[in-house]
């Protein structure tokens, strides 16, 4: 198999990449990682008439912390490096869950965070995680810089907020206000398959009581699924196995899985409630540890 | 070198997007014309005339097709060849010395690590970048790393026991 024809230009500045984007319109697309895009392209989803290959970009491989503690991860930051982060091991313990997760190690070389949120696959790891930690996206456009949170830049399946000319740069995860806990669970029939189930859960917690809390869900609806219900009912109080079961069954409620051939509609529910008390049990009592 | 596109019939010769790049494979410098939808097996493949890194399922899944792109393992079935521009790749043929086997080959060799073989190029460039990264992997560090690498004879098992071979090898020539 291999992809209709198209153009490829590989610029060297981003104002040239949004130029190149902007003359393309609609039948341009930006080419990171490739490892979702280039199977779709030979199997003919997708045919653009230009690819804009941004892997030429200075200065975009990085993955970072601001003073304030806010983690940036820039559009050529690979998987594989945020596997091997020391930033995550000791800052970011649902990151550092879910990098291992995706894909297979060989993928994971060339994927990045930054194009599997631009993808918006709903069996997409990153953006659960991104989602429960709150994060934003920062797109560049011939209109200059804006900021998205992710809950609006996600607006489907396959579909993100960007314009044709717009490059996704970073994605910007704010700095935790109280202490950070959770991680990422994922089933999957084996390395490398799409989620059956993915729970992404962060907790922030001050003195005893859950200051801010994230759970989204992959895999169990037509898009990401952030269980706002579900994080709410923990915050204002200690996390306890009860608020945990409670906060459970609500993101079990807020799932939309269907029967398919990784698993029927009551099992992907289940492991939605099982996920959440998993990574939340770990995280009471003992809210350093990583999942 | 040649390689032949396809000719939709609704174009000039002169309109089909070519590209030019300079990349090396298996430490020789080499200049190719790649229309961009090439992949980078193909190029490995039909371009060069190398045929040992092996197209199985072609979508991602496999891993028969892993090549090194800058000493890091790749899906040459998943990059587009003309993004080789200005990188170094590796494929099996880059293994051995003229006579001489690579500790990954003798161990594969040693160890049965193969039965239909058709895995076996992509298991040896995944194996050959772990132990570049860590020489001294334990079992698991093996399954690991070539979780992304499928093989439908072995079970496995004999897979690892190659990689460990070839890691006591080189350790004990280092």
């Amino acid at each position: 198999m291999y992809p209709s024809r198209f153009r490829y230009e590989a610029p060297r500045s981003i104002a040239e990449a949004i130029s190149l984007l902007h003359e393309g319109g609609d039948d341009a697309k930006v080419l990171a990682g490739g490892q979702s895009l280039v199977p779709l392209m030979k199997l003919r989803f997708a045919s653009p008439e230009l690819i804009v290959d941004i892997n030429n970009l200075p200065g975009l491989d990085y993955h970072q912390e601001d003073p304030d503690g806010t983690i940036r991860v820039g559009a050529l930051c690979r998987h594989a490096d945020l596997e091997r982060s020391a930033l995550l091991k000791s800052k970011q313990p649902v990151m550092r869950a879910a990098a291992p997760l995706i894909a297979d190690p060989i993928v994971r070389n060339r994927g990045t965070l930054v194009g599997s949120l631009c993808h918006a696959d709903p069996q997409g790891d990153w953006a659960s995680v991104v989602t429960a930690l709150g994060g934003h996206v920062i797109a560049l456009g011939p209109d200059g810089r804006r900021a998205i949170p992710i809950t609006e830049f996600v607006t489907g399946p396959f579909q993100n907020a960007l314009a044709p000319d717009e490059i996704a740069v970073e994605a910007v995860i704010p700095a935790p206000k109280g202490t950070l806990a959770g991680g990422y669970l994922k089933l999957e029939r084996r390395v490398g398959d799409f989620a059956t189930v993915g729970v992404a859960a962060a907790i922030e917690t001050s003195g005893d009581a859950v200051t801010r809390a994230g759970i989204a869900l992959t895999g169990v609806g037509g898009s990401t699924i952030s269980a706002t219900d579900a994080s709410q009912s923990l915050i204002g109080r200690p996390l306890t196995a009860g608020s945990i079961a409670e906060a459970a069954d609500l993101a079990a409620a807020a799932a939309r899985p269907r029967t398919d051939h990784r698993g029927s509609a009551e099992y992907k529910r289940h492991m939605v409630r099982t996920f959440v008390v998993r990574i939340l049990g770990r995280t009471n009592g003992s809210v350093e540890r990583a999942a | 070198m040649t390689i032949v596109y396809e000719d939709r019939g609704d174009e000039a010769a002169s309109d089909v997007p070519v590209n030019r790049i300079r990349f090396s494979i298996n430490g020789q410098k080499k200049i190719a014309e790649v229309e961009p939808r090439l992949l980078l097996s193909h190029l490995i493949r039909r371009g060069l005339g190398l045929t040992g890194t092996h197209m199985g399922c072609d979508t991602t899944n496999c891993g028969a097709c892993t090549v090194l792109v800058d000493g890091r393992p790749v899906k040459s079935c998943t990059m587009l060849a003309v993004q080789a521009d200005g990188h170094a790749i590796e494929t099996v043929e880059g293994l051995s010395g003229r006579s001489e086997l690579h500790p990954l080959q003798e161990g594969f060799k040693q160890e049965h690590g193969l039965q239909c073989g058709f895995c076996t190029p992509g298991m040896m460039m995944a194996a050959k970048a772990l132990l570049t990264e860590n020489p001294n992997p334990t079992e698991e560090d093996v399954r690991w790393a070539l979780s992304g690498n499928l093989c439908r004879c072995t079970g496995y098992q004999n897979i690892v026991k190659s990689v460990l071979w070839a890691a006591d090898k080189l350790r004990s020539q280092s």
